[in-house]
């Protein structure tokens, strides 16, 4: 038993850090430290750098212009990432797509769309869920019926992450009706800018405008845009999910939030002593700064048994557990250790010429918001009950 | 024992029951809440002319009601449809202060919807605590002036004036401002609302109360009442909500509510909102018959109570409902939002349970 990196390991960690720490603009750092929306550009303008460094594909093997790092590796600079308060890489492309291209797609795709969505050409959005399919995400109903060398395209995508950004968007469709659901599903990636998709804003909870509506009316789309076989779109989506295991716990950023919130809780006020020796709120706090303790050994297991080859097992929907459910308990200790502030919504102070008041400690005016916009995070990505059917389904194998 | 209401509650529940389904639809409030309007002045005057406010004060002040059930009677009403008029913060707590100090034309204009006025009590560096106070008075002439800060003062644009608390050689004092001495910065607050910040610099006040320490108190455990009263009414509408939607929503062919990982959910869900069903009459009850530690600490009790099973049902119905809990346009959000500020404002469940255990330990 060994639980340190190795000598190489923390020389690459450093090298990393000091390439952040000479490249990230800090006008990003400063929206990403404070929980504030960042612009189109901003992350366009993060990804590019990130890309001319050759990082931008830190997850992808070599042969297809990656680093080629192992998972421990690309654990390291995902969590110097976070910790420097990087933007989050948009995963639509580079980590869902990607993938189940190099593993299923052909040639001429991996050729075309691969380079397009490292440059910035091709900005991608997942168009799986839709509003009778969520949890149930076979049943999907959107249909694509193959008319000479195109599909017809028709139905409605939802809760479409960013895609009024998006250039392209992979869809899951339908291409048959016969037999079990899953096996009439197909993969096809398309354009947005096609005649007859219209897309319409979904403002969540928080007043934040991410989420979407995608329609599709009669949109032509052709058949060389079909990854792998027709009717095999489940097998390569159920890849995707299975794929992602170095970074779904979300370690370091909630490192990076646990740090913050220490912070906070030494310049906070409780009778006049600081916040962090009021008893109960210490204890809420241990609490949460324990479970993370054990959950980034527990990634870390996780990690030197991919970098052994391991295959995944019931482990990505623990990691997922565990990783939202701490980082909803940040957000909500937050909210709380701003007391009264945190009921004021002043998003924009951190925009140039606000002349309004400042309620909240700097960097925290958007508490609130971000505390209710997190509660997504257990129900996307399969939410945490499907999660935990899965675990049981794998483990107890009932 | 007898848990109904008397008649007169009953019927005012009715009327303001009646009138709100048939008036207050959720969107215009929303958009109200969420813009510089910050609430609807229509409705509020409309509250007033069917004896809203009046139910608030006793009948020495002009009112028809004051108890602790009268208070929780109508908040529970406004809570069922997310009313964010503001009867607790420009006429419940400001109309106890000034009904204490004997402020009775005041007091008049505000149970007629005629005035509102506003307490600015809370301090940036104070995390609930009415009693850590930097303001200070000072005499002058044969009045006092003001220097200091007030922070998320509900309501604050409009008010006829503020009452402001104040360290005042030795004592708490609670004064009069008028508004136009006070700088105001407005804001929005995240459950739809309006308030602002207040400084005052050698602003030109009126002494209220000398030792104003009680009546914050009083204040403070009417208001907590009628949040802890809102409160119920809005975990009452979610628990609708929730019910409908494990009820009509299919996923895997059944609908979800036949998953057995909800039906447990829910059932927490709903024995949760009986104890804090439990918790408001406690409260209620104890405004009037009860004093001293042992009114207190049910009122902190019960304060801790509504912030952690509000938190409970706001995170739980979101969580049962999906993604469509997660949108704006859905009325859900909103319910939950306003549960969760519910625990920021007189003190959070944290505060109350740090104040329930020292009333213990004193007693
Ligand atoms: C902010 C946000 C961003 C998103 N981004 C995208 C995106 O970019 N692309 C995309 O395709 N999708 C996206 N989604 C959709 C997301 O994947 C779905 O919301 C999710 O799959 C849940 O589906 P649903 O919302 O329809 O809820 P439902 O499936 O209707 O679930 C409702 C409730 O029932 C529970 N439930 C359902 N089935 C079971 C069961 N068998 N056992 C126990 N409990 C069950 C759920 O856990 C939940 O609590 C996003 C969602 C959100 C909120």
């Amino acid at each position: 038993m060994d639980l340190n990196f190795t000598p190489e390991e923390q020389d690459f960690r450093t090298e990393v850090r000091d390439w952040i720490a000479a490249n990230l603009p800090e006008e990003i750092a400063r929206k990403v430290r404070h929980d504030a929306p960042l612009t189109k550009d901003e992350m366009e303008r993060w990804q590019l750098i990130l890309h001319e460094k050759g990082w931008l594909t830190y997850s992808w093997p070599a042969e297809f212009g990656g680093t080629g790092w192992g998972p421990v590796k690309q654990f390291i600079f995902e969590d110097e990432m976070a910790r420097a308060c990087c933007p989050r890489i948009l995963p639509f492309g580079l980590k869902m797509l990607g993938p189940v291209l190099m593993k299923f797609g052909s040639k001429e795709q991996q050729d075309y769309y691969l380079p397009r969505m490292c440059d910035g050409t091709h900005w991608w959005c997942q168009g799986y869920s839709e509003p009778g399919a969520g949890s149930d995400l076979a049943s999907l109903k959107t249909s694509a019926v193959r008319d000479g060398d195109h599909y017809i395209v028709n139905g409605q995508k939802t809760w479409t992450t960013l895609g009024q950004h998006a250039d392209m968007i992979f869809c899951l469709v339908r291409t048959s009706t016969e037999g079990k659901p899953q096996e009439g599903i197909s993969f096809l990636l398309i354009d947005m800018q096609s005649a007859g998709i219209e897309v319409r804003p979904i403002q969540t909870i928080d007043g934040g405008r991410e989420v979407n509506e995608v329609w599709f009316t009669d949109v032509k789309v052709p058949t060389e845009n079909l990854v792998g076989e027709e009717n095999k779109g489940w097998t390569y989506a159920k890849y995707l999910l299975t794929h992602e295991r170095t970074n779904i716990a979300g370690v370091g950023k909630s490192n990076q939030e646990l740090d913050r919130l220490k912070d906070l809780a030494t310049s906070q006020k409780r009778n006049g002593k600081p916040l962090a020796e009021d008893p109960l709120f210490a204890a809420r706090l241990a609490k949460v700064e324990i479970e993370l303790m054990n959950m980034e050994i527990t990634n870390l297991r996780v990690l030197a048994q991919a970098e052994a080859g391991g295959a995944p097992g019931a482990e990505s929907s623990m990691l997922k557990i565990l990783g939202t459910e701490i980082e909803q308990e940040l957000t909500d200790l937050t909210r709380r250790a701003l007391g009264r502030s945190a009921q004021a919504l002043t998003p924009e102070v951190d925009e140039t010429g606000y002349n309004g008041p400042h309620v909240a400690p700097e960097g925290f005016n958007n508490a609130s918001g971000v505390y209710f916009n997190h509660r997504k995070t257990t129900i996307y990505g399969g939410s945490n009950e499907i999660q935990k059917n899965i675990i049981t389904k794998m483990i107890v194998g009932l | 024992m007898d848990f109904s209401h008397n008649e007169t509650r009953r019927m005012l529940a009715d009327t303001i029951e009646r009138y709100l389904r048939d008036k207050y639809p959720l969107g215009p409030r929303v958009e109200a809440g969420n813009s510089d309007a910050g609430f609807q002045p229509a409705h509020y005057e409309a509250l007033a002319e069917l004896g809203v406010l009046a139910a608030l004060f006793s009948e020495d002040l002009g009112g028809f009601g004051g108890e602790g059930f009268d208070i929780a009677v109508v908040f529970e009403e406004l809570g069922k449809r997310l009313v964010n008029e503001p009867v607790l913060d420009s006429a419940l707590v400001p109309g106890s202060i000034l009904g204490l100090a004997g402020k009775t034309d005041a007091l008049e204009e505000i149970i007629a919807g005629a005035a509102r006025y506003a307490l600015a009590a809370e301090e940036p560096q104070a995390l609930y605590d009415l009693t850590d106070v930097e303001t200070t008075a000072n005499k002058s002439g044969d009045g006092y002036t003001l220097t200091g800060t007030k922070t998320v003062v509900k309501y604050a644009e409009g008010a006829a004036g503020y009452i402001v608390s104040a360290q005042n050689d030795g004592k708490l004092s609670l004064f009069l401002v008028a508004p136009d001495v006070a700088e105001r910065r407005d804001f929005i607050t995240s459950d739809g609302g309006r308030a602002a910040e207040l400084s005052f610099t050698d602003a030109p006040a009126e002494l209220l109360l000398e030792d104003g320490a009680a009546a914050l108190e009083d204040a403070a455990d009417r208001a907590i009442v009628a949040l802890s009263a809102e409160a119920l009414g809005i975990m009452q509408t979610i628990r609708e909500m929730t019910i409908e939607y494990l009820r009509t929503r299919k996923q895997f062919g059944v609908v979800i509510g036949k998953f057995q990982a909800l039906q447990h959910r829910m059932a927490e869900m709903l024995l949760e909102i009986e104890q804090a069903r439990s918790a408001v009459i406690n409260a209620a009850n104890a405004l009037g018959s009860k004093s001293g530690a042992e009114k207190a600490r049910i009122l902190a009790a019960t304060k801790y109570s509504i912030g952690r099973i509000g938190q409970l049902v706001a995170e739980e119905s979101i969580q049962m409902h999906g993604g469509i809990g997660m949108t704006w346009e859905y009325d859900l959000g909103h319910y939950a939002k306003r549960l969760i500020m519910i625990d920021h404002e007189w003190g959070d469940q944290d505060f109350h349970l740090a104040r329930f255990i020292e009333l213990g330990r004193a007693a």
